[in-house]
């Protein structure tokens, strides 16, 4: 006795007849449903289509998908953000050595010459051009955290500076400040300009630094000597090495690969 | 459809004892199909975005770990999926001059965070509302292992296997399919979690901690990606071999009854 047979005498199986009433019936039933079905699919697969081939972008990224980034960067901030809260410290011994990860030629600056012009500070006020020893006079600040590469990697390094914070007391942002852009434009080397733009709520972070060290040692030029931006809650396209520029701004200034298709904020 | 004589209720309310008429039982409510298939196409933009951003930096967690994402997805000699250059591979970086711009075009790694990060919304919505669908509609009793369910779907597949001759008992999900069903919903709240630890690992540190650290979510979001795969092949198997009956009820909701015993078994609910 088989499988089916076995059913059958259970539960007495129906006439051929009922059967084909019952398939009739079904099929009735299944139009609506296959309809609807069908019309999702094509509703869906031509959307994409359609999204793909006609939605404008906006610095290399769908607008409609930009869109949902600043939705998102207001929810990080809303949900997420928290400016006492601390990205994770590791212990010294855990600092690894970074790879350089400049793309094009390291550019070799003259220390001697370098300067670090401020602008932004508020109506009349002269641009300053500050110098290393102008930092020097600031207090140290210590710290081993994770630098997280946009393309996945990782590393964990350790730093030393200038907390921002400590330096928008000295340097402080005119009243309206709520952005900051900072640039790199090393003499020479044109092809190495970068620029960021970041709130200015984020540079306040106490973790965001000023580094000027780097795993005990005063930074080499390919990791930024003699000043980068350390700021552990943004991806690794955030942490400005070789800064030559720091503005204050009321307006979102832009930002080096947020005109290559990426995300504004960076957050993590 | 809305006359009497065809209801669909009307029948699913015929008692099973009146044996000629084949019965079309609900199995499906609307919601759920609804969830399935949503979930279908979604999940697909995520897997390839998802890949966009690992082809990135293809090796995981590190370095230091043997284990690594293939730079391919081929069948036979076909390439399903585009190879990643080998230079972008850990041991020759960093990448010769002059290519600042590649992960911004080549390698489309901003179109797939982009993609990512606003279909993860539709991916967590969706599973959220099904989850609540489950706990009010009451359906979560079709799909919850019971405590006889482990050794039960043992048989289910001794017996897709043919190695289990006796008829099992018909349900509307066998008990390998409640492990099957449920896990995937597990899979996906891990899908989330782990995301949510590699997206936000700065602010939700005690969760990177939980998952033994940002590298280890990499990883785990991409094996629990690969669970998903496994599941969905399986899935795509048995659905071919349970046949147009079954597939159909996935789409219309209904399922011709022959025997009763399936109407009997929705009857009594997932007990």
């Amino acid at each position: 006795m088989n499988e089916h047979q076995e059913m059958a005498q259970d539960a007495g199986e129906a006439s051929p007849e009922a059967v084909r009433e019952a398939e009739a019936r079904i099929r009735r039933l299944s139009r609506r449903s296959f309809l609807w079905a069908g019309l999702a699919t094509g509703a869906g697969v031509g959307g994409l289509v359609a999204f793909n081939k006609y939605a404008p972008e906006s610095n290399g990224a769908k607008i409609p998908l930009r869109k949902v980034l600043g939705f998102n960067e207001t929810v990080a901030q809303r949900l997420f953000y928290r400016p006492t809260h601390r990205a994770r410290e590791f212990p010294r011994s855990a600092a690894e050595e970074p790879r350089n990860n400049y793309k094009g030629t390291t550019p070799v600056v003259d220390l001697a010459a370098w300067r670090l012009r401020l602008s932004g500070l508020g109506d009349g006020a002269e641009d300053r051009k500050l110098t290393l020893a102008d930092l020097r006079d600031l207090p140290r600040a210590e710290q081993t955290t994770e630098l997280k590469c946009i393309e996945g990697w990782s590393t964990v390094v350790n730093w030393s500076g200038v907390r921002f914070v400590d330096f928008a007391k000295k340097y402080a942002p005119p009243s309206g400040t709520e952005y900051v852009s900072m640039l790199s434009e090393p003499a020479d080397y044109p092809d190495e300009r970068y620029y960021v733009g970041l709130h200015l709520a984020d540079c306040l972070h106490p973790q965001t630094l000023l580094a000027t060290h780097m795993n005990g040692t005063p930074l080499r030029v390919e990791h930024g000597a003699p000043l980068r931006l350390v700021i552990p809650h943004k991806y690794g396209i955030k942490n400005i090495k070789l800064i030559t520029s720091i503005a204050y701004a009321r307006e979102r200034p832009t930002d080096y690969w947020y005109e290559q298709g990426y995300d504004w904020y960076a957050g993590l | 459809m809305s006359t009497a004589a065809t209801s669909p209720d009307e029948v699913t309310r015929t008692p099973p004892v009146s044996q000629d008429t084949p019965r079309l039982v609900k199995k499906h409510p609307l919601a759920i199909r609804w969830q399935h298939w949503i979930n279908f196409p979604v999940l697909m933009i995520m897997m390839w975005s998802g890949l966009l951003i690992l082809w990135a930096y293809p090796v995981y967690p590190s370095e230091k770990l043997p284990l690594k994402v293939p730079n391919r997805i081929s069948l036979y000699q076909w390439g399903i999926a585009p190879v990643y250059p080998e230079r972008q591979n850990a041991e020759n970086y960093p990448a010769p001059p002059d290519k600042r711009y590649d992960i911004a075009t080549g390698f489309r790694l901003a179109e797939g965070m982009n993609w990512h990060f606003t279909f993860a919304w539709f991916f967590t919505l969706n599973g959220i509302a099904y989850i609540l669908f489950l706990l009010f509609s009451g359906e979560w009793r079709y799909l919850m292992p019971r405590r006889e369910s482990f050794v039960e779907a043992f048989k289910v597949v001794l017996h897709d296997l043919k190695l289990y001759r006796k008829p099992l008992p018909i349900a509307k999900f066998n008990h390998a399919q409640r492990i099957a069903y449920s896990s995937v919903v597990v899979l996906g709240f891990g899908m989330v979690v782990t995301g949510l630890a590699i997206y936000k690992p700065a602010q939700l540190t005690w969760l990177v901690t939980l998952l033994g650290g940002y590298q280890t979510a990499r990883l785990e979001h991409f094996w629990i990606t690969m669970l998903l795969l496994a599941f969905f092949f399986v899935h795509i198997a048995q659905v071919a071999r349970a046949g147009w009956n079954n597939f159909r009820a996935m789409i219309t909701g209904y399922e011709v009854d022959r025997s009763g015993h399936l109407t009997e078994a929705i009857r009594k609910g997932g007990a």
